[in-house]
Parts: structure tokens; sequence; C-alpha cells
């Protein structure tokens, strides 16, 4: 039987009709979309279309508002390091504790510059206080930037009406939309979204493409000069048959989006009701009434997820997870910490992101394979007696720390 | 995803001793504030001989924290209570056929919970003596803790300074940034400032003016080798001289050098030893980017 793929927020597969039109752009299409002669001039067209086609998918105004990038993270950093050179005299950032790090890193690294960085918190269920945000929108600050959905949780911010207060007190706002555009439907240009990143990898495009969308008469600085390319606003020669292979994912997902929103919905849906069914101490970490319809995020309680994502990769399920292990780092996510989940719980947080590509009968192969690796780790687990956590479990084993 | 041993598989997938010892006359339970893991060790002690009958873990953990629960068991298993507290947590992970330097911490944890463990056998208190910090220098494992306990302790000035103190920052120096931080925050609280040097002063060879013949100079260059090759082989390596041309020197590295993510390192240790005896600029090389000409023997 092949794999499961149920890690579509960590990246996608590229759809193969993008591969399609992806490739005479290795072989006979490898003009310079600069030059004079033919070879580039049907680059340059095939380009363009690329940019309608994203253009359409954004619901922005004009195409030449959508600018190429090599990734999400450069969107991102290009677009907060714009505000802070273009308004010299606003010293302040307005985002979350529960960015992805191409925000947070960034904004970490801008503090020992001096600048003063507001991260606004979130609740249990990973929600943002407005008043909390609106009491910090003041001419002092330079942008704000806020995620559209968050990475791990799915958790979505309502981002047209914090760009709509942004705007209405003078100050230009950001979002990180990486996990939404393609997911949900977004209409720019009936919006106060200043900019906005998008990663062509998370939407079946391949992986070194992304966009920053800049609104048209939003004061900019580039972040890399050199030649005229993207009108001077991102040097470089463009990455044609990636550009050319992004437009063709926005098109598919505009035909996809309804198909997204039911049927994927569905599965996920599915997939988390039969899996707490059966499986005791679990649950929905995030905001399960607001969020992207292909993310299901379960706290695993008393195990850690690394373990639990080996015993899924041995029975060929792929998925992710935010427990310390799993990354390098120390701490567990810190998008479970902001949300106040318990140790014991957020090192056992599954994340399972599904795809158009997913079916319901892989989401039943899930539904019965998870339920015994549970019970194998909390066998382990000195948190767990024969049938179930200890009594008081916390006072029960509490090991010494260091 | 972690590139973990087939033994580190093996003690996760089929973990040995799994459990709570019935009827357990030593319990330690630690926990690692970094990560968060934690783990239970309970031991039967026999009393007169005070040979550990006995062992067995719960942990909640990852992989390796398992792995490493595991492999302590088997190692202790039949040992008296003072052999057992000499084995070291370099010791699990080498039964383990090493550990990502990132999870070396889960082996430490082993370590703690048998110390922990004996402590409460002899009722005595434990306490443990050992702070951990984020991670700063992946290629020997050195967290902050430690870089600025040291830097303390020795009054260090330079990354050069820490690199020689503790190692890190001396492989692949990525970590560079990290480690600079920790010295301007240091230096600051003591009314310092951090001043750092525009490029990095690695010891620059002398240029003595080199008298040898080529015959010599190949001479020379394959006794230094050989004087490096016993601590290769130690960690089951070894490395083969293959060609000098001017200043470059081929060379093979064989066993579990090749391929290791600590080749290029080694290769950088053996360039430096080189150049440090032979007071004259070399460049070491694998064999294997060896241009065809000079393969040829040309």
């Amino acid at each position: 039987m092949a794999d499961i793929y149920l890690d579509n927020n960590a990246t996608t597969a590229v759809d193969a009709v993008v591969v399609d039109a992806m490739l005479p752009f290795f072989t006979e299409q490898f003009g310079n979309p600069s030059s004079m002669h033919s070879f580039g001039n049907k680059v340059g067209h095939a380009i363009k279309k690329a940019r309608k086609q994203i253009q359409s998918l954004l619901g922005a105004e004009h195409d030449s508002e959508i600018i190429f990038t090599s990734c999400g993270t450069e969107s991102d950093s290009t677009a907060i390091l714009s505000a802070l050179k273009a308004q010299p005299e606003r010293k302040e950032i307005i985002t979350t504790t529960v960015e992805h790090p191409a925000v947070l890193t960034l904004c970490e690294y801008l503090e020992k510059d001096g600048y003063t960085v507001h991260y606004l918190k979130v609740d249990g269920r990973g929600r943002l206080d407005l008043e909390e945000y609106k009491s910090l929108l003041s001419d002092k600050v330079a942008i704000v930037s806020i995620m559209w959905a968050n990475n791990e949780t799915g958790t979505l911010f309502p981002v047209e009406e914090m760009a709509e207060l942004a705007n209405a007190a003078g100050v230009m706002f950001h979002t990180d939309a990486v996990q939404a555009v393609g997911k949900l439907p977004i209409d720019l240009k009936n919006s106060k979204i200043h900019l906005l990143s998008l990663s062509g990898h998370k939407l079946h495009a391949p992986k070194g493409i992304g966009v920053l969308y800049l609104r048209r008469g939003t004061r900019f600085r580039p972040l890399l000069r050199g030649g005229h390319q993207e009108r001077g606003r991102r040097a470089g020669t463009e990455n044609a048959a990636s550009i050319v292979g992004l437009g063709m994912a926005a098109e598919l997902a505009m035909e996809h989006m309804e198909y997204e929103n039911t049927q994927v919905k569905a599965m996920r849906d599915r997939l988390e009701q039969g899996i707490l069914a059966i499986v005791p101490n679990a649950f929905v970490t995030g905001n399960p009434e607001n969020r992207l319809p292909n993310t299901a995020n379960i706290a695993f309680e008393y195990i850690e997820g690394e373990a639990i994502l080996l015993l899924l990769n041995k029975a060929g399920i792929a998925a992710s997870s935010g427990s310390a292990c799993t990354s390098g780092s120390l701490e567990p996510s810190h998008v479970m910490r902001a949300m106040g989940i318990p140790y014991t719980a957020a090192h056992g947080t599954v994340r399972f992101s599904l795809s158009r590509y997913n079916t319901m009968e892989e989401v039943e192969r899930v539904i019965e394979a998870v339920p015994p690796i549970m019970a194998q780790l909390r066998k382990l687990s000195p948190y767990w007696g024969d049938n179930g956590p200890v009594e008081d479990p916390e006072k029960a084993f509490a090991p010494t720390y260091a | 995803m972690w590139d973990y041993s087939e033994t580190v598989k093996e003690h996760f997938f089929n973990p040995k001793n799994a459990g709570a010892v019935e009827n357990a006359n030593a319990t330690g339970e630690v926990g690692s504030i970094s990560c968060g893991d934690a783990l239970r060790l309970t031991l039967k002690v026999d009393p007169g001989t005070e040979t550990i009958i006995k062992a067995g873990f719960q942990t909640f953990g990852c992989g390796s924290a398992i792995a490493s629960s595991s492999a302590l068991t088997e190692i202790i298993r039949g040992m008296t209570l003072d052999e057992a507290l000499q084995v070291s947590n370099q010791d699990i992970a080498d039964f383990l056929e090493g550990l990502p330097p990132e999870k070396m911490h889960c082996s430490v944890m082993g370590r703690e919970a048998l110390q922990a463990a004996v402590a409460n056998y002899r009722g005595e208190e434990w306490s443990d003596d050992h702070e951990e910090g984020a991670l700063i220098c992946k290629c020997f494992a050195i967290d902050a803790v430690m870089i600025e306990d040291t830097i303390r302790a020795n009054s260090l000035r330079t990354v050069e300074d820490v690199t020689n103190y503790t190692k890190a920052g001396g492989g692949c120096s990525s970590c560079h940034e990290g480690i600079e931080e920790i010295l301007a925050k240091v230096l600051e609280e003591q009314g310092e400032s951090f001043a750092a040097p525009a490029i990095a002063t690695t010891s620059s060879p002398t240029t003595t003016t080199t008298t040898m013949t080529n015959l010599q100079r190949m001479r020379r260059i394959e006794t230094i080798l050989e004087s490096i090759r016993p601590q290769l082989q130690a960690d089951n390596g070894d490395v083969e001289l293959v060609e000098v041309d001017g200043n470059t020197i081929y060379v093979n590295m064989t066993g579990a050098c090749s391929g290791c993510q600590m080749a290029s390192m080694t290769l950088g240790g053996i360039q430096q030893r080189l150049m440090e005896d032979m007071g004259e600029f070399i460049k070491v090389v694998p064999a294997s980017q060896m241009p065809r000409t000079a393969k040829a023997g040309a």
C-alpha cells in the first residue's frame, strides 16, 4: 500500500499539470525574459500570463501589484524591512506571539537594532484580543504583520478587519498568507491589506518561488537592488520555470477552491472525529470553529510527538508535530505555549494537514492505525496506568527537572 | 528527519525493560527542563551485593529518549551500584552507536536518572549540578550555559577563546554569531564591550622557506598523517595519502570517516595540523575531487 501524506502544511506535491507547464522552460524556452530576441520574448509573455493568474487568485486590482520572490520568507523580510526603511521615523512593529519564524525571528533580530516589537497574545483557542491591538496602533508603528492562518493549528486571524483598523490609523498592514492562499477565497482589491506573502510550494507549485503582493501606492524600498526585473522592486533574473508553474498552480487552486472547502474539509472532519472517538485523553488545539479546511491539530496527552511520528512513519503515514524534539529546538511549539497548552499535552501534538490528493479511504486507514500507536507509547509513559492516566498524573510523577 | 542509527531505531521500536520493576527498591525520577522529556527508572537491587538484578524504565519523551532509557537499563543490569555510577552519558550514546548532537541531552537524562535512583536506594538526597541551555554549537554539542560559564570563569574575550576552551565554534563556524551574542552579553555585564575583529583570525601559518626536496617533503607529510591515524582509527575511520600536488594534498577518508557528517571537519583538522607542522599553507582535499589529469599521475 502506498504511503499516506498528511503533511501538506509543510509542503505539497507539485501537481502533474504544473510540472507539464514548467518543463518547456528548462529546455527550448530557456531565454532571459529581459532579452530583445524571440527567445526572451516568449518567456516574457509566459511570465506575464503567470502574473495574471496570480492576480486573479488573490483578487488583486492590478497585475503589477504581484512581485515574484524566491520564497515566503523573502516576501516577509522584504515587506517588514521595506516598511522600516521607507518610514525611518517609525520604530515600532505589531505582530503576534504565534507567527511563523520567518516573521518572528526577524522581529527578534530587529529588537536588537533598537526597534520595539509588540507581540499580540492569544487565548487558549489561539484567538487575538482586538482591543489590545487597537490600543497599540499609533503613528509610531511602521508596520503590522499578522498571519492569515496559523501553520500549526490552521486557526484564522481576522486580517481583513485588522487591516481596516490599521489603514484607518495610517499604518501599513502586511499578512503572511502562505497557509491561506489556495485554501481560502481571497479578494485583496476589496480589502485594506497593503502587503501579502505567499509561497508556491504550499499550493502544489514547486519550492523556491514566492510572491509579495504590494498594493499600488504603498511606499516601498526593495530588499535586492540591481537589474530592472519586477519593475526594479526585486532585482535578479526571473525564475521563469517556477513562475510559470506557480501561475498554473494558482489557476488550479481557483478551480479546486470549492472542493477544498467541502470535500477536503469533510475528510479532515472525519479524520478528527474518527480519532477522537477512539483515543482517550486527546483534544483538538486552536479554534475548531474558525480554521483552515485542511488542518487538524490533535494533542495526545502524556506521550511525545516525535515518538508518535516515528511510529506513524513506520506505518506509512506522514504527519508533523509541535514537540520540541522534532525541531531540534529545546522548547515545544511556541504556538502551543502561547495558547497555554500544558507541557504534557503540547509535547504530544500532531498536525495532520490534508490536500485534494488525499482520499477518504486513506483517512479510514489512518483512523485505524492511530489508536494502537498511542496505546503503545502510553504503555511506556510514567503518566499512564493500566487503563488510563494514573490518578492525579502531575503529582504521581513529579520528576526533578534539570 | 533525524539520522538515527539502526541501534537507536531498534531500541525505540522494540524497547527493552519497559515498564516499572515490581517490588523495586530504588527509584529515580528526572526530567530535562529544556525539552520537557522525563523518565522514571526503577531498580531491584540485591541488598547483599548491591547488584542491580532488574532495571525498568517509563519514559515520556522522544525516540532517542526512549532508546537511551532502554540502552541504560541494558547496560546496568548485573552491575553493582558503584559500577553503574561509572556509566557516563557518552557510554549510553556509544551503546546506541551515536546520537545526533541535538539529542545528547537524552543520554544525559538517562545517567541522571541512574544517579537519582542510586541516591534513593542509599537514602541520600540527589541534587543535580548540571544546567542545560539552548544548543549553540551543533558540531560539538555545546550549549549556551556551558559557553557562558566558561567565558565567566576564564575571562574570555573572543570567539577564538571560546573555541579553544569549549570546542564550540571549532567546526562549521555557523554558530559564531550565537557565540558573539553570548560574549557581548557577558562582557556587557562586566562593564566592557565586545569588539570582534573584522576577519576571523585563524592562526596563519608562518611562511618558513622550505629547503626540503620533494621526496623529503612527501615523506614528512606521510609521517604527520601516520601520527594522526591512530585517533581516526579509534573512531573506526582512517585516512590515506593519495597525491601531493604543490600545496594541495589529496587524501582518501575511509571507514567510519567516509561519508560521516564530520568528515569535512576532520579534513579541516588534518589540514590545520599539516600547516602547523610543515609551516606552509596547505589545502587538504578529498581524493574524489582530484582533477583527472592528476589522478592519471600526470
